[in-house]
């Protein structure tokens, strides 16, 4: 496969990923605003900071509005990671490696396009929100169901799959470590009301409210709600189940190319790190650090298989 | 779809039964259908200069263009003998010319022309072949009377809105493909890759590695070239994907350097090398034309197969067919004035009105004037153009095209079509059965490009 290939598959799942984990990120957003007596429009700098844009938010508008802060995650093109310019980058990448794709991902694909630049197209009404989150994770979730129901298993496969997962657990890292205070071992270990909401919204943005309950006590805990987002290989978007599913893939391109490289190496080492670890060394040791290490050396594998496969544009 | 008398021409008869017993409504619904078939699939092509219509969908009208098969094989004939020609042409003006020799066609004619590449001379082709694909385009005016407008002898496109026509036609209309017995177009991907493989360089072993080469997702035909490479299961590929390493075209893979054995182009000449042609070129491979001569890949269609197609070269085609197979031609020519000859310059200028005039190297329906259509002020206009620099113009009469049905919102309307079958030659010629029939969508209109305005639908060729 060429270079620019399997770069354009990564890229593409990368986007795609994005875009859902953007519009689960506000999803949480407005739950709190709706649901937490005294919240204010202060809340979505977190949300921002979460998706990467805080900064970049601040060159475009001068002051915090929910109105405004929407508006710039979902449908403002001049930010790169507006669930508007991840569809957009997505599709133009699966365009490029159209040959790549079953007919089916490539529809899925082109639809959601088709479908959400026409509803991101005009200014967004708050009554209209619920509605438009739903639609953009629907769309994401059937180009995820034609991918699975119809792509060969073999190397464009395995690209996709690592392209979702460093996406996925770089997205989780970036929610836990804007958030990580919250997590702290407070002095009671029983969440105060405000913290239960903080907590609840950290859930929600990775939509596991309701699974968190299967796993532990019904009772919000920080120690659990941070073992269950780094530690737990069930839950599908926590940094150790993506490490599983990157390290299996990786195996896979391994055995078919009869070549390993660093990339091996690195997520190997990563995998290893989640799978010795305890939360509580994590946290004594620095929830905040543990994170910052993580995303560098998420990023860090980025490159190696950029590297190893000869990705090019 | 009528005769004189108004009954059902013979081909159409099952289908004007069915067609009769539809509801209106109904059909327009499916025209929405098909829409959004198209739309969903992406099969949509770009406008150049349009800023606002990046990508667009080239209008589809739901009823099938029919022919019989008796018709066709006297059509098929006639296409074949026209095809072995101007492969004939072309190996003898790249060696002996002997047609040249012979007074048949002025030397300056060809060696003067841009799309005459001075490079191929004395050179074969791997298999001898050197339009492996050719999209003949063809109108008819009347019972088993055809005429050839074109011989798209370069990159002929189109060939995937004939494999998505069919495609949609079957889902939307399953039961009229019961009721007629239509022949299969569904072949060409296969058939293509075959034929493809087939010339491969002499030193491949193996199986051929077949890759299409674009211009990239920007160009208006991208659509196409990565649908026949998605199911000819190839590579699509660029030009900065490729590099000549080691006296082979190599192409950038995850596992390192690759070698290419046919790559079937999808870009002008002009762009193919830039040490060899236009240097500036970026869609290019820089040194494929050595690595080509030393006969190590196969690049099709050959460079400078242009020259077949010129529009002046056109009008000596009833004369190359017969001398290169020995028979007159089995399809007509329309007849041509080669405006570069005093005589028929004049001619042209004073039956401006009635005449159709075309760029020697035009296409895409651009820069042509329709007389019978184009009001006063055009033809005045046109004429001064023609007067400064009439070598670059030939002029034909508008032919009384025959007309077919296209679905419109009160019931059906006549329209005039082309037709253009797709060949593909290797060690032998395949025509394949049907083709893209493009239909001027206006009232009386005969321009039928895409880029004009013009719409496509289903051909059907029919069993005996």
């Amino acid at each position: 496969m060429l270079g620019r290939t399997a770069n354009g598959l990564y890229w593409m799942f990368r986007y795609i990923e994005r875009a859902e984990n953007i519009a689960r990120l506000v999803d949480a957003g407005l739950r709190v605003a709706l649901t937490r007596a005294g919240s204010s429009d202060e809340d979505w700098h977190g949300v921002l900071e979460s998706a990467g844009v805080r900064e970049e938010y601040g060159q475009v508008h001068a002051d915090m509005t929910a109105a405004n802060a929407v508006d710039y995650l979902l449908r403002d093109t001049a930010n790169p990671s507006s669930v508007m310019s991840c569809i957009e980058y997505g599709r133009n990448n699966a365009r490029m490696v159209r040959t790549a794709l079953t007919r089916e991902t490539w529809e899925a694909t082109n639809e959601a396009w088709i479908d959400l630049k026409a509803r991101l197209s005009r200014p967004l009404r708050a009554a209209d929100l619920p509605d438009l989150i739903d639609v953009i994770k629907r769309r994401c979730g059937l180009i995820r169901g034609a991918f699975h129901g119809s792509m060969l298993r073999n190397e464009i496969y395995n690209f996709s799959r690592i392209g979702t997962f460093i996406e996925r657990a770089d997205n989780t890292s970036r929610i836990l470590d804007v958030k990580y205070y919250v997590l702290l071992p407070s002095i009671s270990q029983v969440g105060s009301a405000l913290d239960n909401f903080q907590w609840e919204s950290i859930l929600r943005s990775v939509s596991a409210h309701r699974s968190y309950g299967w796993v532990y006590d019904t009772e919000y805990q920080a120690a659990n709600i941070a073992d269950f987002l780094i530690l737990k290989v069930q839950m599908p978007r926590s940094l150790a189940y993506c490490y599983e599913k990157i390290v299996s893939n990786l195996g896979y391109l391994e055995a078919d190319y009869g070549e390993r490289h660093k990339a091996h190496e690195t997520a190997a080492a990563i995998k290893a790190t989640l799978k010795r670890g305890s939360i509580t060394d994590i946290m004594d040791q620095g929830l905040h650090e543990f994170l910052q290490d993580f995303i560098s050396r998420n990023n860090q594998l980025s490159a190696d298989i950029s590297d190893g496969y000869r990705f090019y544009q | 779809m009528l005769t004189a008398e108004n009954h059902p021409r013979p081909p159409y008869k099952t289908y004007h039964e069915w067609y009769a017993a539809q509801d209106t409504a109904h059909l327009i619904r499916k025209t929405q259908d098909a829409e959004n078939i198209f739309r969903r699939t992406g099969i949509t092509f770009a406008v150049y200069g349009h800023a606002d219509s990046a990508e667009k969908l080239i209008p589809f009208d739901i009823i099938p263009r029919i022919i019989s098969a008796r018709e066709w094989r006297k059509l098929a004939q006639g296409i074949e003998q026209r095809v072995l020609a101007l492969n004939a042409f072309l190996d003898d003006i790249y060696h002996k010319q002997e047609i040249i020799r012979a007074g048949r066609i002025p030397r300056e004619l060809i060696e003067r022309n841009i799309a005459f590449l001075p490079e191929m001379i004395g050179f074969k082709p791997p298999g001898g072949v050197y339009t492996h694909i050719v999209g003949t385009d063809i109108v008819r005016t009347g019972e088993d009377q055809f005429y050839v407008l074109e011989d798209n002898a370069r990159t002929p496109s189109g060939v995937s809105y004939m494999l998505e026509n069919r495609e949609t036609m079957m889902q939307m209309f399953p039961e009229l493909f019961t009721l007629n017995k239509v022949q299969r177009v569904e072949d060409y991907p296969r058939l293509l890759r075959q034929s493809l493989a087939c010339v491969a360089p002499p030193g491949c072993k193996g199986r051929p590695r077949v890759a299409v080469l674009t211009p990239g997702i920007y160009n208006s035909a991208y659509y196409e070239h990565s649908f026949l490479a998605d199911q000819m299961g190839v590579e699509l590929v660029e030009g900065s994907d490729l590099r000549v390493i080691d006296g082979r075209v190599k192409m950038r893979t995850t596992g390192g350097y690759e070698a290419i054995d046919v790559l079937y182009r999808r870009v002008d000449d002009d762009f193919l090398d830039p040490l060899t042609f236009r240097p500036e070129s970026a869609l290019g491979i820089p040194g494929i034309m050595d690595v080509y001569r030393a006969g190590n890949i196969t690049i099709a269609n050959a460079p400078g197969t242009g020259i077949a197609d010129d529009k002046a070269i056109y009008s000596y085609m009833p004369e190359i067919v017969e001398f290169y197979t020995g028979r007159k031609a089995l399809l007509e020519n329309v007849p041509t004035w080669r405006c570069s000859e005093p005589a028929s310059l004049k001619y042209v200028l004073e039956h401006i009105e009635e005449l159709v005039i075309k760029e020697v190297h035009g296409s895409g329906g651009y820069g042509m004037l329709v007389g019978p259509t184009a009001t006063k002020k055009e033809c005045e206009d046109f004429a001064l153009k023609l007067a400064a620099r009439p070598h670059n113009y030939i002029a034909q009469p508008t032919l009384a095209l025959s007309t077919v049905p296209i679905f419109v919102n009160k019931g059906v309307a006549p329209r005039h079509v082309d037709l253009r079958p797709y060949v593909l030659v290797s060690d032998k010629v395949k025509i394949i059965p049907g083709g893209l029939t493009r239909v001027a969508l206006k009232q009386g209109s005969l321009v039928v490009n895409s880029s004009q305005g013009g719409g496509t639908k289903d051909t059907w060729v029919l069993e005996d």
